[in-house]
């Protein structure tokens, strides 16, 4: 019998067969918090006298949820993750370097790894076929010190996507769709992998979309096997050494297998107050919208600037537009290409590279009664900063559209 | 380990951001401060009418969103006992053991707030004793029930060092 993407990546961890329903003890490859988890990762191994890195390459202290600091208290949660990576010698991504999610995707995640963040969208770097999962302050933390942790191997739901795309519809609408159709505890802890026809057309940016979203179904990760394009993200990032063959065994066993048709998809809006509550831009058209938000680590990426900027040139939005670039590097590349000029000529308000205001924190929370669409995941009532707004989640293109029109717009009539 | 207390309901996609909503973020420097606020979105009375011992009884995906161990750790310091659901999101679950709150899966439907409930961790008996029914639960794992029993993760790894998996 064969074996699914994570059993593979874990039968090589340990050397020998693991299948799903094992616990074990796996080394990882890195580890990695942010400055909403970190500090207590840093307290917990205090209290444990385990001030220590297992290796100081492969562990990450990331600010990017509140970054830069709006408030003193954060400041000082931030000194803190700067004094421990003095103390051990690992890696800061300090205050505009980007969102942890998209930073390590393009530096540090490789085919086959295996990788703990204190953030649950740490499934994100699964589509470069490594096993990446979230975890709590403390599970991260031993991780840190020790160089390994606990997991139970998870069972594998298969998503087998054909056809194409229609123009108009991204990853993001496909993510959403699935979600919709097997909701927000749909997965709860499975693997969920992502393959076909549709998967492979996919640019890696797109694909980073899909298994980011792998947790709000409840999944442990989201995984692709490695392709050519796996290989040509890697090279384009320097890393080209990295590449290697991940792909499930033909005749793996999968808990479950879905047959979606990419063709027969349309834009879909995820309405409040959570994420499987998708409806069909038909019965979104209309609703006004007070501000849009492009960015985060599920679409903060160039391919989704690029599509809503191609929207935005040489015109002006109807809301108030946020616009945050996940990572330096996008940063960068979208100034050069022009896409920052057609954000702020078309009345955006571009952030530096970081999680702006989709955590509630700062840079763009929202008032009472107000209406916000969003490119992240996550719709929760409150998540914003306020539990009296709406939260609607969206596609970049269906972000830019709604922000032109003041009200949630078919992005297809502007291509 | 025997737990009994009085039940808080609460119904499915209890989030993290109900139990400790991002506004709150600069509160993670003082855990008993952003305890005050503890599922303020879901009910925001609750801080103030929760006792030591009390237990929450919600329906599916407790817990579900960020991996912010703040979530289990305000709950408890608020001073809630046990926690029983239909389904929990994985990272709260894993959490919850971790810093030594139990979290028990069971059907729900026929507590309502204000039953009195014991629950037995190591069978997984749950008894509404209100009711005067008992409810059969899934049992917790064997390895994350001696995490729990040692008191969380972080006795755990006083006690033996590392991960013991086995007996």
């Amino acid at each position: 019998m064969g074996k699914t993407i994570t059993e593979k990546i874990f039968s090589e961890k340990l050397k020998r067969d693991v299948r799903a329903g094992e616990i074990v003890v796996s080394p990882i490859d890195l580890a990695f918090v942010q400055d909403g988890t970190g500090p207590l990762s840093i307290e917990e191994l205090e209290k444990l006298n385990m001030v220590r890195v297992f290796d100081s390459g492969k562990v990450i202290l990331f600010i990017d949820h509140a970054s830069p600091s709006p408030r003193r208290e954060l400041s000082n949660m931030h000194i803190k993750l700067r004094e421990f990576s003095k103390k051990t010698g690992c890696i800061l991504s300090d205050v505009g370097y980007g969102v942890c999610h998209e930073v390590v995707v393009e530096e540090y995640a490789s085919p086959g790894d295996v990788i703990i963040g204190a953030d649950s969208h740490t499934c994100t770097a699964g589509a470069l076929g490594a096993f990446a999962t979230g975890m709590g302050s403390t599970d991260v933390a031993l991780g840190m010190a020790l160089g390994k942790q606990w997991f139970r191997v998870p069972e594998t739901l298969r998503f087998v996507v054909q056809g194409t795309l229609p123009p108009g519809v991204y990853s993001k609408d496909l993510i959403l769709h699935i979600i919709g159709m097997i909701g927000a505890d749909g997965a709860t802890y499975k693997a969920m992998e992502f393959e076909g026809e549709a998967i492979e057309k996919l640019s890696m940016e797109a694909r980073f979309t899909l298994t980011n979203m792998a947790v709000e179904a409840g999944a442990k990760t989201g995984l692709i096997a490695t392709d050519e394009k796996t290989r040509e993200y890697l090279k384009s990032m320097g890393r080209e050494e990295k590449y290697r063959e991940i792909k499930p065994d033909a005749d793996a066993e999968y808990e479950k297998t879905y047959t979606i048709d990419a063709s027969s998809l349309e834009p879909v809006v995820a309405f409040p107050h959570t994420v499987d509550n998708v409806k069909s831009i038909k019965e979104a058209e209309g609703i006004e919208i007070d501000q849009v938000y492009i960015g985060t680590c599920t679409n903060g990426r160039l391919e989704d600037l690029r599509i809503a900027a191609q929207i935005l040139r040489g015109r002006e939005v109807r809301t108030r537009l946020i616009v945050v670039p996940a990572s330096r590097k996008v940063y960068l590349d979208a100034l050069k290409e022009g896409l920052i000029e057609i954000f702020v000529r078309a009345g955006g308000a571009v952030i530096s590279p970081g999680c702006g205001p989709c955590v509630g924190i700062h840079q763009g929370v929202l008032g009472d009664k107000e209406r916000v669409l969003s490119t992240q995941n996550r719709n929760f009532k409150g998540r914003m900063g306020n539990p009296e707004g709406e939260i609607f989640l969206a596609s970049p293109a269906t972000a830019a559209a709604t922000a032109l029109e003041g009200k949630i717009t078919d992005p297809r009539r502007y291509l | 380990m025997r737990i009994k207390g009085r039940v808080w309901k609460f119904g499915d996609n209890i989030s993290t951001d109900h139990i400790t909503p991002g506004r709150y973020f600069h509160l993670r420097s003082n855990i008993q401060e952003l305890a005050r606020h503890v599922m303020e979105d879901a009910d925001p009375e609750f801080p103030r009418k929760v006792k030591p011992g009390d237990i929450i009884a919600a329906g599916k995906n407790f817990g579900l969103g960020s991996s912010r161990e703040y979530a289990p750790r305000v709950i408890k310091i608020s001073g809630v006992s046990c926690i029983l659901a239909k389904s929990f999101a994985r990272i709260f679950y894993r959490n919850a053991i971790n810093i030594g709150l139990p979290v028990i899966t069971c059907d729900t439907d026929r507590i309502d707030e204000g039953d009195e409930v014991e629950i037995d961790v190591e069978k997984g008996i749950v008894k509404n004793l209100t009711k005067g029914e008992e409810i059969p639960a899934s049992p917790i794992p064997p390895f994350m029930l001696r995490i729990l029993e040692d008191g969380g993760i972080e006795e755990h790894i006083k006690k033996y060092g590392d991960f013991r998996l086995e007996e």
